[in-house]
């Protein structure tokens, strides 16, 4: 019995992704018509994780809320909500995946592209990377300046058909698509240029800097 | 003053709390992680994941050190023996008016560590898939997050069986935290090991009596 549950476990790692796939079918159109939200709580492991890595981060409204571009830039910038919003929008359509193996299918995102940032803030002849700071106070990540001038590299402030809520790590978070969700700073709050990248918050608790899903895309950016 | 007999020896007695406060930090720091209300409320996830995966890692090395003690061995190798009155027993709708000569445990409490065992083994190579992403390819580390989810909800399943077994019978209670039970508990609850336990209780007793002051 107990090496039939080592070898169900075993079974559940190789084919647990398949079979996750076609509960989720299943349950999500349950889920929509659940009022106790029970359902949510079925470990059907297509739904977001909240990763908060400190103890109470602050709340920003659209009054409060502003990001700062600044670093080895020609110009340093603020920008409110408002101001992003005003910008052009870029929407994706893309998996929310975990390096721990979570993944959430087909999350719709919109935003402003990074690299749109980039332009407008004349990043400095030595500067190759871009940091991101959040308002937590303590999670940092990084780009190379070439992967954060990607177009699926976005400033997003809207996610799941709606502002992004304080959990999900709005009102801006980022959103770097061909990555793990540990680069897609929540609650952004600052995007530095740097003369090198340097690791973030994760990576120094034994993430690799390198976080491309898709392991032929690495490497080279 | 009523007859007592020994039931768990101070290695089974250790082990089993040992095991029961890493178990239940394990599901205490797995609320959090997991539920998006506690993982907000409580958040500094990496302290919390490492709590967990720490008491994780630590969880079945009691279960292994005790091994060394030769009375737990004994304890083990009895739980892990099903006989046929095992399966008459679970079978029976009368299972617990001592028909059926229940041995040291009784099939339902062997049922319960052969499940939990296994389950603990499987949330542990799960567990360490998850930890170390390196390992593995990403679709393994999606299955093993998705087995990991359901060994998890089974075990604290069980956990809550455990609990509740116990609250409801405090002589069992008794054994697991002075060791002795009443005979008459014994006797009605593990017949058959009873009879054994005070059968050897007796001789040793004679042997005492009989030894030359």
């Amino acid at each position: 019995m107990i090496l039939g549950l080592i070898a169900l476990g075993g079974a559940g790692v190789v084919g647990g992704k398949a079979v996750q796939d076609g509960l989720a079918k299943v349950i999500a159109p349950v889920e929509l018509h659940d009022p106790t939200g029970l359902v949510s709580q079925i470990p059907v492991g297509d739904a977001f994780r909240y990763y908060t890595v400190t103890g109470n981060v602050p709340t920003k409204t659209a009054q409060t809320y502003q990001l700062t571009v600044d670093g080895m830039v020609g110009h340093t910038a603020t920008y409110t909500l408002a101001d992003l919003q005003a910008m052009p929008q870029t929407t994706l359509v893309h998996d929310f995946q975990c390096v721990t193996g979570w993944v959430v299918p087909q999350v719709h995102w919109s935003g402003v592209q990074l690299s749109a940032l980039l332009d407008r803030a004349v990043p400095a002849s030595g500067a190759t990377a871009v940091r991101f700071r959040s308002f937590d106070g303590t999670y940092t990540e990084s780009l190379t300046l070439e992967q954060a001038r990607r177009a699926d590299v976005i400033v997003a402030t809207q996610m799941l058909g709606g502002p992004i809520t304080h959990d999900h790590g709005g009102p801006v978070r980022m959103y770097v698509a061909p990555m793990y969700g540990y680069k897609s700073t929540k609650w952004l709050s600052g995007i530095e240029l740097t003369a090198d990248v340097q690791s973030g918050y994760w990576e120094h608790r034994g993430y690799p800097v390198d976080a491309f899903i898709d392991p032929s895309q690495g490497g080279g950016g | 003053m009523t007859r007592t007999i020994l039931r768990f020896g101070k290695v089974a007695r250790a082990v089993h709390w040992t095991v029961a406060v890493l178990m239940i930090i394990c599901i205490l720091t797995a609320a959090v992680l997991y539920n998006g209300s506690f993982a907000v409320m409580i958040g500094h996830r990496h302290l919390v994941e490492l709590i967990h995966v720490y008491a994780g890692f630590a969880l079945p090395l009691p279960i292994l050190l005790g091994a060394i003690s030769a009375a737990y061995r004994l304890d083990l190798r009895r739980l892990n023996r099903f006989t046929p009155a095992d399966w008459r027993w679970l079978r029976s709708r009368t299972r617990r008016d001592g028909t059926i000569k229940v041995g040291k445990f009784n099939a339902g409490q062997k049922l319960n560590a052969a499940l939990s065992a296994g389950a603990i083994a499987a949330l542990l190579g799960t567990g360490i898939i998850m930890y170390f992403p390196s390992l593995t390819r990403l679709s393994w580390r999606t299955g093993a997050t998705f087995a990991h989810d359901w060994f998890a909800l089974a075990v604290g399943l069980l956990v809550i069986g455990h609990i509740l077994f116990a609250i409801r019978d405090p002589e069992a209670r008794r054994g697991m935290r002075t060791g002795r039970v009443s005979a008459s508990w014994a006797r009605a609850e593990h017949a058959a090991w009873a009879d054994e336990a005070l059968r050897s209780q007796r001789q040793v007793e004679k042997n005492t009596n009989a030894a030359p002051r």
